[in-house]
């Protein structure tokens, strides 16, 4: 890790029809940095995910990608979106082959040496053979692993990941695990992870932060959080016991 | 007879396809704008589209003589009795059914391709493409329907063209003569040949809806 910081939100709130989702919660991602969100049902997870995307705009507090402030204005933002990819836990398969899926936000963006990043892309994610098949015949895994080769074949300088690995199987969680761990040695990327899964969080995360109550109860190193953690309700959480 | 058989199914596929694709070329933008975007008055505007489905050709076609008559705000054009007459009164008819069915079909996969398309960093005009290209079958089914609507009209063209031979008569209004007149075979042949020309320009567009746009 750089110790460089890559994303931070600061004292971000978001209500829906009164409902207070997010109240003055604040974190920041470094680059090299794979931190995992966890957290009761509900409590925001994926909400933050999005406002740190610039897809829902908190009603309060910044999010700022390096030095950038998001206005979470669409093309305002566009030079801020381009560097970031948020992988989501049902991804949509444009109705193209695999190959040109995965090839897309390189179109987008005008990019240079399309064949090979793609070719590099999909080989991590061990889906090569399937290139030229269309992307609506994949099933659940290997859809996620196209989507994933997808949000990455462009480098995002963050990336998102929401329950990326839900209602998947045993194999394509280990491909999709290795993948995200080689994909932030090798780039020195951002990934923040959104998880209901503890033994995912345990397994691959550098640091873990506990979303509870609108705000980050408790964020440390995987160990710390789940051996040692400060406030009782993230041991109460991490312990498989109800918090309140 | 062939000449003019000839000249007749000429001019039907010239009045259709030009109507079909003069109202679509402003349809189909504005039914993806609808269908990607929350707007006040989105509802009434919807509603008024859906209503005018089911607009009565005889109607459309009295607002465009009323509009190319000699005494009409576009009378001093001289359009009235001509094929050019005969494409707006189908356009009027066409442009609703386009963009009513272009919306549903843009907001049937909006959000999820909408969202797809701005993660993966689409600046506001690829994502319309990426939306619009993922609604090809039903934007395309919609032309098709559009072009139906256009290919078998005879209220509006009647009035507005007069059915003029070897000038304005297109094939359903010369099925309305020929019927008339009692020439059934005569009409029996031109029915035939009007729902070939259909199944052709069907055919086309299903092999159009099949490949895509390129985003």
């Amino acid at each position: 890790m750089s110790h460089e910081i890559a994303m931070r939100c600061e004292d971000v709130c978001k209500s829906f029809q009164g409902n207070t989702i997010l109240d003055e919660l604040s974190i920041s991602v470094e680059k090299g940095e794979l931190l995992a969100i966890i957290g009761p049902s509900g409590v925001g997870k994926t909400t933050l995910l999005k406002i740190m995307n610039g897809l829902i705009c908190p009603d309060k507090g910044e999010v700022r990608l390096m030095d950038d402030r998001l206005r979470f204005d669409d093309e305002a933002d566009l030079g801020a979106r381009r560097k970031m990819a948020l992988l989501s836990q049902e991804p949509y398969p444009l109705s193209k082959t695999v190959w040109e899926n995965v090839a897309y936000p390189l179109h987008l963006r005008d990019e240079d040496d399309i064949e090979e990043r793609v070719e590099d892309a999909l080989e991590h994610v061990s889906l090569m053979d399937m290139a030229e098949r269309n992307a609506g015949t994949l099933s659940s895994g290997e859809l996620q692993r196209m989507a994933f080769a997808r949000a990455t074949v462009f480098e995002p300088e963050v990336l998102l990941l929401d329950e990326f690995t839900a209602h998947l199987d045993p194999y394509n969680i280990s491909v999709l695990e290795d993948a995200v761990e080689w994909y932030v040695d090798e780039k020195d990327t951002a990934v923040v992870f959104v998880t209901h899964n503890l033994f995912q969080a345990e397994r691959i995360a550098h640091t873990t932060a506990f979303l509870f109550d609108g705000q980050i109860i408790e964020k440390g190193t995987t160990e710390e959080v789940f051996e040692e953690a400060e406030d009782e309700r993230t041991d109460a959480f991490v312990n498989g016991e109800m918090v309140f | 007879m062939t000449a003019e058989i000839i000249h007749i199914t000429l001019l039907s596929i010239f009045v259709s396809i030009s109507a079909t694709l003069l109202a679509s070329a402003m349809a189909v933008p504005l039914g993806t704008i609808m269908g990607l975007h929350k707007f006040r008055g989105k509802e009434i505007i919807r509603t008024i589209t859906y209503t005018l489905y089911g607009f009565p050709p005889v109607v459309a076609g009295l607002i465009i003589y009323l509009m190319l008559s000699r005494e009409g705000p576009l009378g001093s054009l001289n359009l009235l009795f001509t094929p050019t007459a005969m494409i707006l009164a189908q356009m009027v008819l066409v442009f609703p059914i386009v963009t009513g069915l272009t919306m549903s079909s843009v907001s049937d996969v909006a959000k999820d391709v909408k969202e797809t398309a701005m993660t993966l960093g689409a600046d506001r005009w690829q994502t319309a493409k990426t939306v619009l290209n993922e609604a090809r079958v039903g934007v395309i089914s919609a032309v098709m329907v559009g072009f139906g609507r256009a290919i078998a009209e005879v209220g509006a063209v009647i009035m507005v063209g007069g059915n003029i031979r070897w000038h304005t008569r297109v094939l359903t209004t010369a099925i309305v003569l020929e019927t008339r007149r009692g020439n059934f075979q005569y009409a029996l042949i031109l029915g035939g040949i009007l729902l070939s020309v259909a199944l052709i320009v069907f055919f086309v567009l299903k092999r159009y809806q099949d490949k895509g746009v390129r985003t």
